[in-house]
């Protein structure tokens, strides 16, 4: 799966509408990944997950961080996200199938705060887009 | 058996009392061709699906999305009898029309992500949760007679 043109301009068309709510989005993903997919609770053994949780606010804003640092590197996601793909292989160990449900999560989330920005093409490149984050993210996994 | 509290079945209930079944079922077939364009190979004599404006437009895809829906509609009347309710349309998936399950996930997100763009705000967090699970619940019924 590779990213046309297209796409990346769509993708970074579409943050660049997001602009500094990223944040917000970040922690809505994450709360409704939490709600809808309970088994993600799992990996945060150590949070609280409360309605309104700072942790969990925070957390979405290095979510949302992550995911703009890789539309802004959209040729290089990853060199960008390289890091971040160490810490996942080698200390989180997040398992690959949750970053789908996290990327349902961020469509949901960009959909109901932005219907007009998700036009089925823009749908079609953010949802590519976010796969190949959790390709990189799992990269290194063996 | 699937269980279903009280307050799963109001908010499956409300969300599909507020959108119109029509609308959002020719929204999530076009988006499942545009956005998973392999699916298209289940629609061969739907005619131009060459591009997201000809997908959208179609109106095969239209009626066939709203066909969809309609199903669906079902469902949420029978939520304490789905095997029951879907035990022949899954057979026929299975045996003439030869659609992987897999398709009726992918179905699935796309619906939930419509009716979010639907709904907006009211879309809840915990009105997301429920209709996650009832498409999760309908595509493993759909998938149950297959053999």
């Amino acid at each position: 799966m590779v990213l046309s043109a297209n796409d990346k301009a769509n993708v970074k068309a579409a943050f660049g509408k997001i602009g500094g709510q990223a944040e917000e989005y970040g922690a809505e993903t994450l709360e409704r990944m939490f709600a809808t997919y309970p088994q993600t609770k799992t990996y945060f053994p150590h949070f609280d997950l409360g309605k309104g949780s700072a942790q969990v606010k925070g957390h979405g804003k290095k979510v949302a961080a992550a995911l703009v640092e890789a539309a802004n590197n959209i040729d290089d996601i990853a060199g960008a996200l390289s890091k971040l793909s160490d810490l996942h292989a080698q200390k989180l160990r997040v398992d690959p199938v949750n970053f789908k449900l996290l990327g349902q999560c961020f469509l949901v989330v960009v959909a109901s705060r932005n219907p007009s920005l998700l036009t089925p093409e823009v749908h079609a490149s953010l949802d590519k887009f976010l796969c190949a984050v959790g390709t990189v993210l799992t990269a290194k996994y063996r | 058996m699937v269980h279903w509290s009280a307050e799963e079945k109001q908010l499956i209930a409300s969300v599909w009392g507020k959108v119109s079944m029509e609308e959002c079922g020719a929204e999530a077939l076009a988006r499942l061709l545009i956005v998973y364009p392999w699916t298209q190979r289940f629609f061969d004599n739907f005619g131009n699906l060459s591009s997201p404006t000809a997908i959208i437009g179609n109106p095969k895809v239209r009626a066939h999305g709203k066909k969809v829906l309609t199903s669906f509609g079902e469902a949420i009347k029978n939520l304490d009898n789905l095997k029951g309710t879907y035990s022949k349309l899954s057979e026929l998936h299975c045996e003439k029309l030869h659609v992987d399950p897999e398709n009726f996930r992918l179905l699935g997100d796309i619906l939930v992500i419509v009716l979010a763009s639907h709904l907006g705000r009211d879309f809840s967090p915990v009105c997301q949760a429920a209709w996650q699970k009832l498409v999760g619940v309908v595509a493993h019924t759909l998938a149950h007679r297959y053999h």
